[in-house]
């Protein structure tokens, strides 16, 4: 087999995750963390990286141990193996920024039930070589984490006025506070998913035409 | 019966098997955790520390040095790991001479969405609380989050009561937190309009820090002040 077509079939996985079945956006996974960590783009962007490095770690290790795995102690295993990850995350975080570690809350240990991770150990790393698991898993990371910030950096534009904490319409500016409540959450979410199916729509039109 | 598919039958999987990796799997992940636990505890540490004196020292600006104490029924002692049962930890603020400034607390109630966490600076000399900084809430933006702001709200820390009994055994009167405009007296928090829970968890949490803190502190003061540059 060449390398060309290898190539090209990781950056497929890669933008799989990204585009064509973006966690968030396309696939409406994950949404616990989605909604109710997105107040701010710095949490979108700590939450993001956080489940990333998860979901690259506990694929890679998968499924590099896939072949030892029995079938019926496999969902066991994954769950040991992802909640390991989220424990080193949490550790890391507390170690790099205590306001991230309090922003953020329990939603790092709630990444051990994120259905993205489970979801893509189960569907792509138990039954593919690690680089290629490593890929996929980079791919849905980084396609969740701009999910997130999608939704956290509109969030603190509309409810705060900011954007990473620097006022963007001065002192005049009267913040949508209902943007960085729960409520909030739901009005962007679905703001964001109406622009993707305009896009799909128009996309559809183009090759109809 | 010809049309039916052929039954494939699974061959049982070896229980030892399943054990194993199972024990592997943990030990593994056990390892790794603990390497990191070990790997990350001094910033993790550092980084609190910071955290707190940074909080402290924005509540006692005249702030040197700041030193960890447990205050519980044998005395006070220098803090270590997590307080004991029926201890209560605070920080004793020192300035640049050595000499005692101020006593910081923390005290925490639960509030609206979220315990909240303040923490208090308290003088012998008036016998009061003479600031509070909120450490932690996740209260609602615009209403319950005023805690931090409102000026009629933190007038009301400038000078709060929290006199003791002669007998040392409890505070004179209790703080509480009363609606907004009605406070009368040293003791009263003049609660936030449209944030009542949240105001009142403020009084409550520095209630029950004081009530605790106080009666355990007051009495052994000498030996605080007096540690004053020795740590």
């Amino acid at each position: 087999m060449s390398s060309q077509p290898l190539q090209a079939s990781n950056m497929e996985q890669l933008l799989e995750g990204i585009w064509k079945q973006n966690p968030v956006f396309v696939m409406a996974l994950g949404m616990c963390p989605a909604l109710a960590v997105t107040v701010s783009a710095f949490n979108a962007l700590g939450m993001g990286l956080a489940t990333t490095f998860v979901l690259i770690c506990s694929c890679t290790l998968i499924s590099m141990l896939r072949r030892f795995i029995p079938r019926e102690v496999r969902i066991a295993t994954y769950i040991v193996i992802i909640a390991t990850f989220v424990t080193l995350v949490d550790y890391i975080i507390q170690a790099v920024s205590l306001a991230l570690y309090e922003a953020l809350g329990a939603f790092i240990q709630l990444i051990v039930v994120n259905c993205i991770i489970l979801g893509r150990a189960e569907a792509h790393a138990a039954k593919n070589p690690p680089f290629s698991a490593m890929v996929n898993a980079l791919g849905m990371g980084i396609g969740f984490t701009i999910g997130l910030f999608a939704l956290g950096s509109v969030r603190e534009i509309l409810g705060a006025g900011k954007l990473f904490g620097i006022s963007l319409f001065g002192d005049q500016f009267q913040p949508w506070v209902v943007m960085v409540l729960p409520p909030g959450g739901f009005f962007v979410l679905g703001l964001w998913l109406l622009f993707f199916a305009w896009l799909a729509k128009r996309k559809e039109a183009q090759h109809g035409a | 019966m010809s049309g039916q598919q052929p039954i494939h039958v699974v061959p049982p999987v070896n229980s030892l098997r399943m054990v194993r990796t199972l024990m592997l799997v943990t030990s593994l992940c056990g390892g790794l955790i603990v390497a990191v636990w070990q790997w990350t505890q001094p910033a993790i540490a550092a980084n609190k520390k910071v955290v707190l004196e940074r909080s402290v020292r924005a509540l006692i600006p005249n702030a040197a040095e700041i030193v960890e104490y447990d205050a519980s029924a044998k005395g006070i002692s220098p803090a270590k790991g997590d307080p004991a049962a029926g201890a209560v930890r605070f920080y004793a603020a020192y300035d640049k001479d050595g000499k005692l400034d101020a006593i910081a607390a923390e005290g925490a109630a639960r509030g609206y969405a979220d315990t909240v966490r303040v923490l208090y600076g308290y003088r012998r000399a008036c016998e009061c609380i003479f600031g509070i900084r909120v450490t932690h809430m996740r209260e609602t933006p615009g209403i319950g989050d005023k805690i931090i702001t409102d000026p009629v709200f933190l007038q009301s820390f400038e000078h709060l009561d929290v006199s003791l009994t002669p007998d040392m055994k409890s505070l004179f009167n209790t703080v509480k937190t009363v609606k907004h405009g009605s406070k009368q007296f040293g003791w009263e928090i003049d609660a936030i309009a449209g944030a009542t829970i949240t105001s009142k968890a403020v009084g409550r949490g520095i209630n029950d820090s004081a009530q605790r803190l106080l009666p355990l502190l007051v009495p052994h003061l000498e030996a605080v002040k007096q540690n004053g540059g020795m740590q």
